[in-house]
C-alpha cells in the first residue's frame, strides 16, 4: 500500500500525522517512511533517524565540445527552456535553467554535445525503531525539486506500507509525489485557509485518479464549514485531532503524537485499518 | 519604492495574516500574492476582479493518432515518462518538445498550454495582484514572477511607496521567484524544531540572493526555550529578530470574518503585528 500524505495549506500537520502512522505500524511487516517534502523536509527530527546511505541526485546538463561545434545553432533552437545560447563563436549553457530532456546533444548535427551530472539534491536513507527511513534533500539555491522526489519514490518498496510524506501546495512537486499512490491522506485544518486549500488538493487528486480521505486537525479551532464541506463532497473524515496546546508543544519539541501520547497509536492503525478497506472496496468495485 | 517578501521555509506559520496585516497597516502600496498555488491572502482582502488573464505558459505534446505509425522512439527518448502507450500523459508532459522534433511521421505537434489566471482586483487597502495555477500545472515560478511585474508596473504608475507580497512555502522555484531581487524578506517562523529546521534553509536561499531577512517569531509562547534557541541562531548569522507575536485564536477569528488581525481586534497580537510594521517601514528608510 501506498499512502501519501498532504494538505494544500502547509502547517497543518502532515509531518505529524505521516510520522505518527509510521511509529503506530511500525510492528506490521515492512513499513518505510518516505519524506518527499524535499525543500523542508521535517520528519528526521521526528523520527531521530540513523542514516546509513546517501546518494545525489543529478540532473543530465550539456557539455559542448567546442572544437566540433560549428555554431549552426540547432540546440538553442531546440531547446525548449531557452538553457543554451549560440553566438557567432561562443555558445552559453545555463545549467539552472535545463530540465534535462536531453533533446541538445540528441539533435545535434555534429554530435558535440555530451551531458554531465550536475547535483541538485542528496537522497538519504536509513532506519529509525524498526521504520525503514528515506528522504529527499533539496540543494538550497536550485529551483527544480521533482528530480529528487522521483529518486526517493524509486525506493518504494511495493510488499509492505510505505507512507510519503507530501510538501504543501498543488504544483508539480505535490503530484509527482503523490502520482500512483494507493490512497491520499489530506490533512487540513477547519479555518478559511484550510478549507480553500483543501478544495484545491481535492481537485489535485481527483485529476490524479487517486482516492482521498480527510483528517481534520486542531478540532475546535475554527468554524463547521469543513464538515459541510466533506459532506457534500463525500470525503470520509477519517480522524479528528483536537486543538490541544500539549500536542503543539509536543510537536514543538520533535515528538510525534504516536509516542508522546501513546493513547493515539490505536487511533492511528485504525486509521490505517479504515483507509485499507476503503482501498479494498474500490479495487472490488473497479474489478466488477 | 520597496518591495518587502513575507517568507517562511515551512507552512502554516502565520505569513499571509501577517502580509494581510501589512496591507492594512501600510500607506502607499500595492499588494501581491506570490502563492500561486494555494493562494489564501484573497480571503482577508476580499477583491473585486477588474482584469482577468490568461497565463499561457509552457506547451504540452499532442499525438495525432492517424499519423502515428507506432514506432516507439519518442517513449524511448522521452525521459519524463511522459508517452505511454502512444498518448501523452498531459500531467508528466514538461513540454520539451524531443518527441515532436524526433517523430520520424511528424504526427507529435505541440500546443499552447494554459497553465492558470492572473487577475488585478480592487481592494479596500489598494490593488492586488494574485493569481490562479492550474491544478497539477508546472511553472509555478513563472507565474510568480508575472506577478511579480505586473505589481511592480502598478507600483510604478501610481508612484506608491511599497509592494507588500505574501510568499509561499518551501525553498524551489516559486520561493526564488518571489525573492530575487526583493528588498527586504521578512520571515515569519514558530519555535518548533520544524520551524527552526526550515527557518535556516529559507534563511540560506536569502543570503543566496542577497536579499536581506529579518525573522518575526509568531506563537512564540508554545515553547520559550526553542525561541531562545531561535534568537541565538539568528544573532550568530548577523539577522535581527524583530517580534514575538503570542498564539491566540483571534487570528483565525479574523479569517473566519476575512479581515485582517489587526482590524480585527486591539489586543496584544495586533500590538506586535503594528510594531513589527513600523520596524520594518523604520529598517527600510535606514
Amino acid at each position: 500500500m501506498i499512502l501519501s500524505v498532504a494538505s494544500g495549506k502547509g502547517g497543518t500537520g502532515k509531518t505529524l500525522v505521516a510520522t505518527s502512522l509510521a511509529i503506530s505500524l511500525k510492528d506490521r511487516c515492512g513499513v518505510q517512511l518516505l519524506d518527499c517534502d524535499v525543500e523542508e523536509p521535517n520528519d528526521h527530527i521526528f523520527l531521530k533517524s540513523v542514516i546509513t546511505g546517501r546518494e545525489t541526485v543529478c540532473i543530465p546538463v550539456p557539455k559542448v565540445d567546442e572544437s566540433k561545434c560549428t555554431f549552426c545553432g540547432k540546440c538553442a533552437e531546440v531547446c525548449a527552456y531557452h538553457a543554451i545560447a549560440v553566438l557567432p563563436k561562443n555558445i552559453l549553457v545555463f545549467p539552472h535553467l535545463c530540465h534535462g530532456c536531453g533533446a541538445c546533444s540528441y539533435l545535434c548535427p555534429q554530435k558535440a554535445i555530451s551531458e554531465e551530472g550536475k547535483e541538485i539534491g542528496v537522497v538519504e536513507s536509513g532506519h529509525a525503531d524498526g521504520v525503514a527511513f528515506i528522504q529527499g534533500r533539496l540543494n538550497v539555491g536550485e529551483a527544480m525539486p521533482t528530480p529528487v522526489i522521483r529518486k526517493v519514490k524509486e525506493r518504494v518498496n511495493h510488499e509492505g506500507i510505505s507512507i510519503i510524506d507530501v510538501s504543501p501546495g498543488t504544483s508539480c512537486p505535490v503530484v509527482e509525489s503523490i502520482k500512483g499512490s494507493d490512497f491520499c491522506l489530506l490533512v487540513t485544518e477547519p479555518t478559511p485557509f484550510g478549507l480553500n486549500d483543501l478544495i484545491l488538493a481535492v481537485e489535485t487528486v481527483k485529476k490524479l485518479k487517486v482516492p482521498c480521505g480527510v483528517v481534520i486537525n486542531r478540532a475546535g479551532a475554527g468554524n463547521k464549514k469543513m464538515e459541510e464541506y466533506c459532506l457534500k463532497e463525500n470525503l470520509p473524515i477519517l480522524l479528528t485531532i483536537p486543538l490541544d496546546i500539549e500536542i503543539a508543544r509536543l510537536y514543538s519539541r520533535g515528538i510525534t503524537l504516536a509516542e508522546g501520547m501513546p493513547q493515539w497509536k490505536g487511533n492511528f492503525t485504525e486509521l490505517y485499518d479504515r483507509i485499507q478497506e476503503l482501498v479494498n472496496e474500490r479495487s472490488r468495485c473497479l474489478k466488477r | 519604492m520597496k518591495e518587502v517578501v513575507v517568507l517562511s521555509g515551512k507552512g502554516g506559520t502565520g505569513k499571509t495574516s501577517i502580509a494581510g496585516s501589512f496591507a492594512a497597516l501600510a500607506k502607499s502600496k500595492v499588494l501581491v500574492d506570490c502563492d500561486v498555488d494555494a493562494a489564501d491572502l484573497h480571503l482577508l482582502l476580499q477583491p473585486a476582479i477588474s482584469e482577468k488573464h490568461d497565463f499561457r505558459s509552457g506547451q504540452i505534446a499532442e499525438i495525432d493518432e492517424d499519423k502515428c505509425t507506432h514506432c516507439g522512439l519518442c517513449q524511448e527518448l522521452c525521459r519524463f515518462k511522459a508517452i505511454v502507450d502512444f498518448k501523452v500523459d498531459p500531467v508528466s508532459c514538461e513540454g520539451c518538445g524531443f518527441c515532436s522534433q524526433v517523430c520520424p511521421a511528424e504526427a507529435i505537434t505541440m500546443r499552447e498550454n494554459v497553465a492558470g489566471q492572473w487577475f488585478i482586483s480592487d481592494t479596500r487597502y489598494g490593488d492586488l495582484v494574485h493569481a490562479r495555477l492550474g491544478i497539477a500545472q508546472e511553472n509555478s515560478g513563472k507565474l510568480v514572477a508575472l506577478v511579480r511585474q505586473k505589481a511592480r508596473e502598478l507600483a510604478e504608475k501610481q508612484g506608491t511607496e511599497y509592494i507588500i507580497s505574501d510568499g509561499p512555502p518551501g525553498i524551489g522555484c516559486p520561493v526564488i521567484s518571489s525573492l530575487s531581487g526583493a528588498s527586504l524578506a521578512l520571515l515569519v517562523t514558530e519555535p518548533t524544531l520544524s520551524g527552526i529546521h526550515d527557518l535556516e534553509r529559507v534563511l540560506e536561499v536569502c543570503r543566496h540572493f542577497g536579499v536581506p531577512a529579518m525573522v518575526c517569531i509568531n506563537k512564540y509562547d508554545i515553547n520559550e526555550d526553542n525561541v531562545n534557541k531561535i534568537e541565538s541562531y539568528c544573532r550568530s548569522q548577523g539577522i535581527e529578530t524583530v517580534a514575538r507575536i503570542p498564539f491566540n485564536n483571534v487570528v483565525t477569528e479574523a479569517m473566519i470574518h476575512g479581515v485582517p488581525v489587526v482590524e480585527y481586534c486591539r489586543n496584544g497580537v495586533s500590538h506586535k503585528i503594528v510594531a513589527l510594521w513600523e520596524k520594518i517601514e523604520q529598517s527600510l528608510k535606514e
